[in-house]
């Protein structure tokens, strides 16, 4: 494999690193290849899972509430404001120094991350639905349980899924840092160059690339997959009517 | 390359005398003592937000006036630019190191790369929510196409386009801290030189934050002082 990917450069390295395992930088041990890297995979899958899961099942229920109940536009934007300003580096190094290492806590800083996008679209999602359809249902002696539940949620499902899908590729690749804190996600070869080198960091960094795209992808298929037909028929309705023509240029003489 | 050890180092920090800070704890006054190790990282972080934010916001601003004449290249942009956005910025600043080495150049192409699809996106929704009506009134003045997209369409997507500005502003500042694993330095430098110390996480992080909150008031000042009108109606 080594002259075929040669012309790659440091990519064809990384690629090989991937798949093969080789002596390490500093000697003696073994590393890369499919099976340490499908190690550090799976830890960094399980770690973004829970947190993801964990966020969901806080923020989602929560914000469905406040937008049932009307309230909460204040906590929708300040949370999703303040999410954005706290880099994810910062909030780790934080949870480290003054709480300290391990699985725990980086899953805690996962969660905090990935809940303001799920509150913002969740609470928008539902606020956006149409009064008079939840009038309509009211009307024909909904409860406010049935309206959050057959109404609002299944309405709000696609704005719901964008924050899943935002907050997913978020925790995705934050969790490249776990390493720091002590859990070795895909980020382990990236943070010790001094074992893994250069090739180790850009083969991880590969692989890193490589699922977030496809999680993003995912989730992207599974918005559309949720988006009740009402809505998709919906949209041609909303086409805006023909401007008028413009002329090119400015009359001249 | 990129062989720096970054979980490894620490400060040097006083020995026996300053308990507080040899413990790692949260020390106001070694905070008070060595701020100024935190200037030149500041510095490098407040370059790390400018350059690619303006950068990214004369790329997007092509892009969407493109878009704008030919509206069936605005789905392509936007994949393309949803790519971009989704790639790790870790990820990405290893990956760029094969093609334009280590330091500010990789950092900010990457960094240039996330801002793409956000200020994109909320230019085209500007400029898509100027109402027909005002369009037509343009054009029956007699403005050409060029006149209505300057003097109509963009100065009323205004508020649009400061919104994506600020949100595109407050990512990269939380992006830049991660410009150190493109060995560009930055605020992200200072937290991993010593993590484990409360102090200095709080003074860096904390500077981090304070930088995202300060350029959101700049931007929000200036779409104020360059939108009159919507002062006036409310």
């Amino acid at each position: 494999m080594t002259g075929t990917l040669a012309f790659l450069g440091d990519f064809g390295q990384a690629i090989e690193f991937i798949f093969k395992e080789r002596e390490s930088v500093s000697g003696g041990v073994q590393i890369g290849g499919i099976p340490e890297l499908a190690g550090f995979a799976a830890t960094h899958m399980i770690v973004s899972i829970a947190a993801l899961a964990i966020a969901a099942a806080l923020a989602i229920p929560l914000s469905l509430w406040l937008g049932h109940i009307g309230r909460g536009d204040f906590l929708a934007t300040a949370t999703s404001n303040v999410g954005r300003a706290v880099p994810s580096l910062a909030l780790l190094a934080f949870f480290i120094s003054f709480i300290g290492l391990g699985y725990t806590n980086v899953i805690a800083v996962l969660v905090l991350l990935a809940i303001p996008p799920l509150i913002t679209n969740t609470y928008v999602g539902v606020r956006q639905v149409d009064r008079e359809t939840v009038d309509a249902a009211r009307g024909q002696g909904m409860t406010g349980m049935e309206i959050v539940r057959r109404i609002e949620l299944p309405l709000a499902l696609p704005s719901i899924f964008g924050g899943l899908r935002t907050s997913a590729v978020n925790v995705v690749a934050t969790a490249t840092i776990a390493p720091l804190a002590n859990v070795q996600t895909l980020g382990e070869p990236i943070i010790t160059p001094q074992t893994y080198g250069f090739v180790g960091q850009l083969g991880a960094a590969i692989v890193v690339a490589v699922i977030t795209l496809t999680v993003d992808f995912a989730f992207a298929r599974l918005q559309r997959a949720v988006t009740p037909a009402g809505l998709k028929l919906a949209q041609p309705a909303r086409r805006r009517r023909f401007s008028l023509p413009t002329r090119r240029r400015p009359e001249s003489a | 390359m990129n062989l720096l050890p970054l979980a490894q180092l620490q400060i040097q920090k006083p020995g026996g005398a300053d308990a507080c800070a040899a413990s790692n704890g949260f020390c106001p006054d070694w905070i008070a003592h060595n701020i100024d190790r935190y200037w030149n990282p500041l510095l490098e972080h407040v370059y790390l937000t400018v350059v690619p934010v303006a950068i990214g916001f004369a790329i997007s601003m092509a892009l969407a006036i493109l878009a704008h004449r030919r509206r069936w290249l605005t789905g392509p942009i936007l994949t393309i630019t949803g790519i971009f956005f989704a790639i790790p910025s870790v990820a990405a600043f290893f990956l760029l190191q094969p093609i334009t080495g280590l330091g500010y150049t990789t950092a900010i192409v990457a960094l240039v790369s996330y801002t793409l699809l956000i200020i994109f996106r909320n230019i085209t929704t500007g400029l898509r929510n100027v109402p027909v009506e005002t369009r037509d009134a343009a054009v029956g003045q007699g403005l050409t196409d060029r006149q209505v997209l300057f003097r109509v369409e963009l100065p009323m997507a205004v508020p649009e386009i400061m919104a994506g500005l600020r949100i595109a502003t407050s990512t990269t500042v939380g992006l830049a801290a991660l410009a150190v694993f493109a060995g560009a330095g930055g605020l992200g430098s200072e937290i991993l030189i010593d993590k484990y110390f409360k102090s200095n996480v709080v003074v860096a992080g904390g500077l981090a934050v304070l930088l995202a909150a300060v350029f959101d008031l700049l931007i929000l000042t200036v779409q104020r002082a360059i939108t009159p009108w919507q002062r006036a109606r409310g």
